[in-house]
């Protein structure tokens, strides 16, 4: 997951772009013939010294590669935040980021 | 495969769900919110998400979006509003199989300002719900969609 975090005035502005197949579940192999199975991140979280400033919840219509953007107050330059996901396998994954 | 591979194995399995449920301690996908994102039509996932609640149309809440998207697998989105006490914000692709595609919580501080890209089916509707001081406020718009982005 690539994650870039930087102050924007008051506001620390994040974008993220999350690695994932988004995979719906609906999906044919062309050469099997047989569905793809379903893969796709369900929610992904946003910490923030312990608090929790923003949650997505996804449902299999969102893009590969999930794009994010969100900004929230109280951050500033050199706050560490963690940005957490969980797909619909249980697989999980979770990366510091620095407010630039 | 002896007894203690077996052992060392669950526990290994055991402690990484343990694991996700500690990242995740609100239970990945409540109950509550999953029916709606299974609904097939965008009421049902109104009324899943928030019963029979009324909603009204705002002309605060921007939601640009493509009028026509090339490419049905990458629309871009991004959804703004001045509204006070923002407390959650729902995107929904009407003609998709299940129309609910993401529900953004929106923690006091955060600003309600979420940028996404999501996948169209087909022309459609797609709407935009806030939940501002408890009201729900929508707007909408349609993207005529070039290519289906759902493939298959």
């Amino acid at each position: 997951m690539k994650v870039k975090a930087r102050m924007k005035k008051e506001l620390a502005e994040v974008k993220l772009l999350a690695q994932h197949p988004m995979e719906s579940g609906f999906r044919k192999d062309k050469n099997t013939g047989e569905l793809i199975p379903a893969k796709y991140i369900r929610e992904l979280t946003c910490k923030h010294k312990d608090k929790v400033v923003f949650i997505a919840n996804f449902s299999h219509s969102i893009s590969k590669n999930p794009y994010l953007s969100f900004s929230f107050s109280g951050g500033l330059k050199g706050d560490q935040l963690t940005l957490s996901w969980i797909d619909n396998t249980g697989e999980t994954l979770s990366v510091e980021a620095v407010i630039k | 495969m002896n007894n203690r591979r077996l052992i060392l194995l669950s526990m290994i399995g055991l402690m990484s769900s343990l694991g996700s449920m500690l990242l995740f301690p609100r239970a990945a996908f409540a109950k509550w919110i999953a029916a709606a994102f299974e609904a097939k039509t965008t009421d049902k996932a109104l009324v899943g998400l928030f019963n029979n609640k009324e909603i009204i149309e705002s002309d605060r809440i921007l939601l640009k979006i493509p009028e026509i998207a090339e490419n049905g697998a990458v629309v871009p989105v991004n959804i703004n509003t001045d509204l006070p006490n923002v407390e959650t914000i729902s995107l929904f692709a009407e003609k998709n199989l299940h129309p609910l595609s993401a529900a953004f919580t929106i923690p006091k501080g955060t600003t309600p300002n979420v940028s996404v890209r999501i996948r169209l089916a087909e022309t459609m509707n797609v709407k935009a719900i806030v939940k501002s001081d408890g009201k729900l406020y929508s707007t909408q718009k349609e993207v005529k969609v070039t290519i289906g982005g759902c493939g298959g």
